[in-house]
């Protein structure tokens, strides 16, 4: 053993076993396995589970219903999905729900349904402005921030509304178009359920497949690396906070729509639910990793456990602490997966 | 081998240690063995597997086969607390510190001394760390705050904390690659120390005169597998290389290697930022590798920042291809045809969670559209390209480069640059903490850059590695461009003259 063979040395690896084609997952431990199937196993048995439990629960009724009442919820996930993916965090999608149904349901039947949309729409996209200059350009923590926001924007739309609760008139609701967002169908398919798979398509598209898309999780992987390859990173952080607003906007349309009219805080508490979705899901809050497919799935989870729940006669409180359960179960899961083992070996 | 018997006189032996990941057979059945009060040197190429073994011992690791003795007696390293229980000490490349508190509560962190009303014994402490302060003859105090002490002085933090653990086993994973001259001295005095209190010691490093130096054996790994044990005294560098890379290396400059450098493509003229460095001109021509050689903090990491448009200069001109430029951020310089590889590859070059193809596509993204998605087929083909060109070894496009060994990552990051056809290319530490085999083809690509008319930069803290590459080399002292040497009529001696501030000034 102390002199080194050389050349020879070669063909004793001959011997051992074949490490050829490193084909995908041959070695990975069952953690690893579980956590990447993980969310998707998890939705599986899901509805399996309630489906058992309640045969109303796998109806296309109910389906549809799991759906429509996701869809709020959904459309937000996915713009807040973005802001995570290039490593901030946007809380303050609850409180600008509320400001946008109440805007816009409270412009309705002043300016008409267009351009209360459209104002609504400047008005969110102006705070998303807001959140994207103080994150992204003077590059404060998005907690923070965003946090602020979440409670800056709420006294903003009590001064707007001046505490009072708004609603469309009783007489223009059953004839104003602006009631197709919430309570239109196509071809049997409500359509808040159709608003959120387009949008869903549309943004996933640009995020997984356009170099826009490509600079968001190269900014949320590694910021500093962005910056040397050239990639503006504050005007990148800068629109995942207007898309998140957009978003927004558009679920304030929806939620308007469908109730036809709005508390003044209507929102609250939206944000811990969209970030469940997004988390759940499975995109990583360090930025860099996730997908908007896997919060569409996420979001969904959180819809059919609150459905089976309801539907086995619990009450809708319960919810709340089994989606506790189930985010620590799936963070877990993430983390387990990838050090390949359950438990930290660092105490 | 016995179970036991053969033993006698070892702190440590492994025995036919596998660990395998996903499409990897890191290590393939690797012996090692060593002695109390022994400097056993291990060494071998990037992704030859050291880091493994050693994180294998560190408990950070468990090995799919093979056995571990400590003392001659069977153990398992479930965890690192459990390798630190059997008194084995990792002192890694990345340290693990807690920058915000004091020397001396790192040190005895989660063991602090108590008083006897369990409040820290501060007086206690004071003068244990101070003690062990002492014999390791560094300037801070017990007091000091760990984020106010340079990378090498933390290093002497970490090995303080070994000092104070009963260790059996102490491990330096590269340990000398941040450290200056003076800081490498007391560093082997330490080990020194160590040797004589019968501590066995395992000297992970690139260096090879540092091995030689200091170690009393040299164990090699190649591709996972282990290629035998060498006497230090009885070995020289080039049978060590050819064990590491099974070939010979030639470590000198291509004879006939005359760069006949064209136009100027980079004019700097009284170029200052702050206190950072001042006053700094050079010209560089096309077909031309200036080098910029100096210590850590004379300011050319900040000097190629600033032409990079990461910093704003305070003074002087850029001009680039005869046009005059201000650059104020990395966009505009990649669109002057200016790439730099930057000084630390994994927190400026790599995205680590990203797979190869994107990594190297990422600065030039916009262009790789077809319609308004990325084309994927003219991505793999620029992957593919530079990965034949540069000798990347990765099972394939999708594979994540934090998977990669040093030296592969590395030629990630010179690939990115490269596929950006730049007009002046910047390279800062191109070979920090990679394996003599990629450092050569490293070396080798340079040159052969330049041949074909590309304007090259290399900063370096290497000697070797600037008088190996350059054609001009530019010595830097305390922010000061001292002198500009010709390749071919400087000695070691001007260069380090140059670079402490002795001697010469401008020519």
């Amino acid at each position: 053993m102390s002199k080194v063979e050389t050349e020879t040395a070669a063909s004793a690896k001959g011997h051992a076993p074949d490490e050829s084609a490193p084909g995908p997952d041959t070695s990975r431990s069952w953690v690893q396995i579980i956590s990447a199937q993980g969310i998707l196993i998890a939705f599986a048995v899901f509805l399996l589970g309630f489906g058992l439990f309640s045969d109303r629960f796998l109806s296309f009724e109910n389906m549809e219903s799991v759906l429509r009442s996701s869809s709020i919820i959904g459309v937000m996930a996915l713009g807040v999905t973005v802001v995570v993916l290039s490593g901030n965090l946007d809380l303050s999608v609850g409180s600008m729900l509320s400001f946008g149904t109440v805007m816009v349901v409270d412009l309705h039947d002043k300016i008409g349904a267009a351009p209360a949309m459209g104002v609504m729409m400047v008005a969110v996209l102006a705070l998303g402005c807001i959140n994207g200059f103080l994150v992204g350009i003077l590059k404060l923590n998005s907690l923070i921030v965003t946090l602020g926001m979440l409670s800056a924007i709420q006294g903003l739309t009590l001064i707007y509304s001046g505490g009072q609760n708004v609603d469309i008139a009783p007489s223009t609701q059953s004839t104003t178009w602006f009631r197709v967002f919430g309570r239109g169908d196509i071809a049997g398919l409500d359509m808040p359920i159709i608003i959120f798979a387009v949008l869903a398509i549309l943004l996933h598209c640009a995020i997984a497949f356009t170099a826009y898309g490509r600079r968001v999780y190269a900014v949320g992987g590694n910021p500093t690396a962005a910056v040397f390859s050239g990639i503006r990173r504050g005007r990148v952080v800068f629109s995942t906070y207007v898309i998140s607003a957009a978003c927004v906007g558009f679920a304030s349309i929806i939620l308007g729509s469908r109730v036809m009219g709005s508390q003044n805080n209507v929102g609250q508490g939206y944000e811990l639910l969209v970030l469940a979705g997004v988390i759940l899901g499975g995109t990583s809050l360090l930025g860099g990793s996730g997908s908007i497919f896997k919060t569409v799935v996420g979001v969904l989870i959180l819809g059919f456990i609150q459905n089976g729940l309801l539907l086995m006669g619990y009450p809708y409180y319960a919810q709340w602490i089994v989606t506790w359960i189930v985010i620590i179960l799936a963070v877990w899961l993430d983390i387990a997966g990838k050090r390949g083992r359950l438990f930290s070996p660092i105490a | 081998m016995s179970d036991h018997g053969d033993d006698t006189g070892s702190v440590l032996r492994l025995e036919k240690i596998v660990k395998t990941f996903p499409g990897v057979r890191a290590l393939d059945g690797v012996d090692f063995e060593l002695r109390p009060g022994e400097v056993h040197a291990l060494m071998g190429e990037n992704g030859a597997g050291k880091s493994t073994l050693m994180k294998v011992l560190a408990g950070m690791y468990q090995p799919d086969g093979g056995r571990i003795f400590i003392d001659g007696l069977r153990c398992t390293l479930p965890t690192p607390i459990a390798a630190k229980e059997m008194g084995v000490i990792l002192i890694h490349q990345e340290l693990s510190l807690a920058e915000e508190m004091t020397v001396a509560e790192n040190i005895f962190l989660g063991e602090l001394p108590r008083s006897r009303f369990g409040f820290v014994d501060w007086g206690v402490l004071d003068k244990r760390v101070g003690d062990i302060l002492k014999m390791l003859n560094v300037d801070f105090g017990p007091r000091t705050k760990v984020n106010r002490l340079s990378i090498a002085k933390k290093q002497m933090v970490e090995i303080a904390r070994a000092l104070t653990h009963d260790a059996k086993v102490v491990v330096f994973d590269e340990p000398t690659a941040s450290l200056t001259d003076a800081e490498k001295v007391v560093l082997f005095d330490i080990i020194g120390d160590l040797q004589a209190r019968g501590v066995g010691i395992v000297y992970i490093s690139h260096r090879m005169e540092e091995i030689f130096k200091i170690s009393d054996r040299i164990s090699i790994l190649r591709d996972g597998s282990y290629r035998g044990t060498l006497i230090t005294a009885e070995t020289d560098e080039d049978a060590v290389t050819r064990a590491m890379i099974g070939r010979s290396l030639d470590l000198s400059r291509d004879a006939g290697d005359v760069a006949r450098p064209g136009d100027v493509k980079l004019a700097v003229e009284g170029l200052s930022c702050g206190s950072l460095y001042q006053d700094v001109s050079f010209k560089l021509r096309a077909g031309e590798v200036l080098g910029f050689y100096g210590l850590v903090g004379a300011g050319r990491t900040e000097i190629a920042e600033t032409l990079f448009g990461l910093r704003r200069p305070s003074a002087g001109t850029v001009t680039l291809n005869g046009e005059a430029v201000q650059i104020t951020s990395p966009a505009e310089a990649i669109a002057h045809g200016l790439s730099l590889v930057p000084e630390s590859r994994k927190e400026q070059g790599l995205v680590l969670g990203m797979n190869c193809r994107d990594n190297i596509t990422l600065p030039q993204i916009d262009n790789l559209t077809s319609g308004p998605f990325v084309s994927g087929p003219q991505e793999v083909a620029i992957y593919e390209k530079y990965r034949e060109r540069l000798e990347i070894k990765a099972p394939s496009w999708r594979a994540m480069v934090k998977n990669l060994s040093g030296g592969n990552q590395q030629k990630i990051v010179i690939g990115k640059w490269l596929s950006m056809k730049p007009d002046v290319l910047i390279v800062d530490e191109p070979t920090r903490g990679i394996d003599v085999g990629s450092k050569a083809e490293i070396h080798n690509l340079i040159r052969e850059l330049a041949a074909q008319g590309l304007a090259v930069i290399v900063i370096s803290s290497e000697m070797p590695e600037v008088l190996r590459v350059s054609d001009r080399i530019a010595a830097m002292h305390q922010g000061r461009l001292v002198t500009i040497f010709e390749r071919d009529a400087v000695t070691e001696d001007d260069l380090i003259q140059a670079i402490s501030g002795i001697g010469v000034h401008a020519a």
